[in-house]
């Protein structure tokens, strides 16, 4: 097998997960975009392993490691979206605006 | 084109394609479910490169725990089960002028670079639980556990998060 072909896949799926972080206005809609391109990451991570077929598995083993960051992050991102929930009832990302820079916010 | 590549270019078209219903649809419930099919489509692509560990690592954690993380999120934010279509309205132009940037320059990228290196598939090691262990507890065991301190720090800020109150009496 070819090996862009993997890299391909994985290219494509970071950029349709950049999309829906750009575009979602729901903060866990944003947060699965982000879940989309941990994967795509994986999927290199994994193809390189198949490549160069080195005997300490590095590539496979970064996988795992990225799948448990991406599990401790998803814990802590629904916590904080349900915290934002309760303090104030919605979870737009659009209306959340108390942390921007004030001077140079656009109107 | 043999069977291994077929199968390879059938999971990534479903990946491809119920990723792009997870960022496009107008139900939030079906977005989630969609991603299901994307992780799970991912996780054959990781059984066709022989990662066969990670492969059912990504089913458990991924399809399995974040999944259903996901959906109790939606569910405890009164998240709406009907169509919406105020999700995704704005910036619609902007946000696909920079994904397609994003594609083809990644994909260029990696396909000017290795668009003459092949994967010998049929002689790779699979990565099965007894070689993924084995290396895991040999060479990364450090880095393993520096992950399960990260883990825990991860566990206790969400616990910290969660207690928080809102009027400032704790």
């Amino acid at each position: 097998m070819p090996l862009w072909w993997p890299l391909l896949l994985a290219s494509l799926l970071f950029s349709i997960g950049v999309y829906g972080v750009l575009v979602r206005r729901n903060a866990v809609l944003v947060l699965m975009g982000v879940e989309l391109m941990l994967n795509a990451v994986n999927i290199n991570f994994v193809a390189f392993d198949a490549w160069l077929r080195e005997v300490l598995h590095g590539g496979q083993t970064f996988a795992l490691f990225v799948i448990v960051i991406a599990a401790a992050e998803i814990g802590l991102a629904l916590a904080i979206v349900l915290l934002v929930f309760r303090t104030h009832g919605h979870i737009d990302v659009d209306d959340l605006r108390e942390l921007a820079d004030r001077d140079g916010l656009v109107p | 084109m043999t069977w291994v590549q077929a199968i390879f270019v059938l999971l990534a078209l479903v990946a491809v394609g119920s990723a792009l219903l997870v960022v496009t649809a107008v139900n939030m419930v079906h977005a989630a479910l969609w991603l299901v099919v994307a992780l799970g489509a991912v996780a054959g692509v990781y059984l066709v490169l022989a990662a066969e560990f990670v492969a059912w690592v990504q089913v458990l954690i991924y399809v399995g725990a974040v999944v259903v993380l996901l959906l109790f999120a939606l569910m405890l934010t009164r998240a709406p089960t009907g169509r919406q279509e105020d999700l995704n309205l704005r910036r619609v132009v902007p946000a696909a002028t920079v994904a397609a940037l994003v594609a083809v320059l990644l994909g260029t990228t990696v396909v000017a670079g290795f668009h003459d290196v092949r994967i010998d598939l049929g002689h790779a090691v699979v990565g099965s639980a007894e070689t993924t262990g084995t290396t895991l507890f040999t060479m990364w065991v450090l880095p393993f556990e520096v992950l399960s301190v990260l883990l825990l720090a991860a566990l206790v800020g969400a616990i910290v998060l969660s207690r928080l109150r809102t009027d400032g009496d704790d």
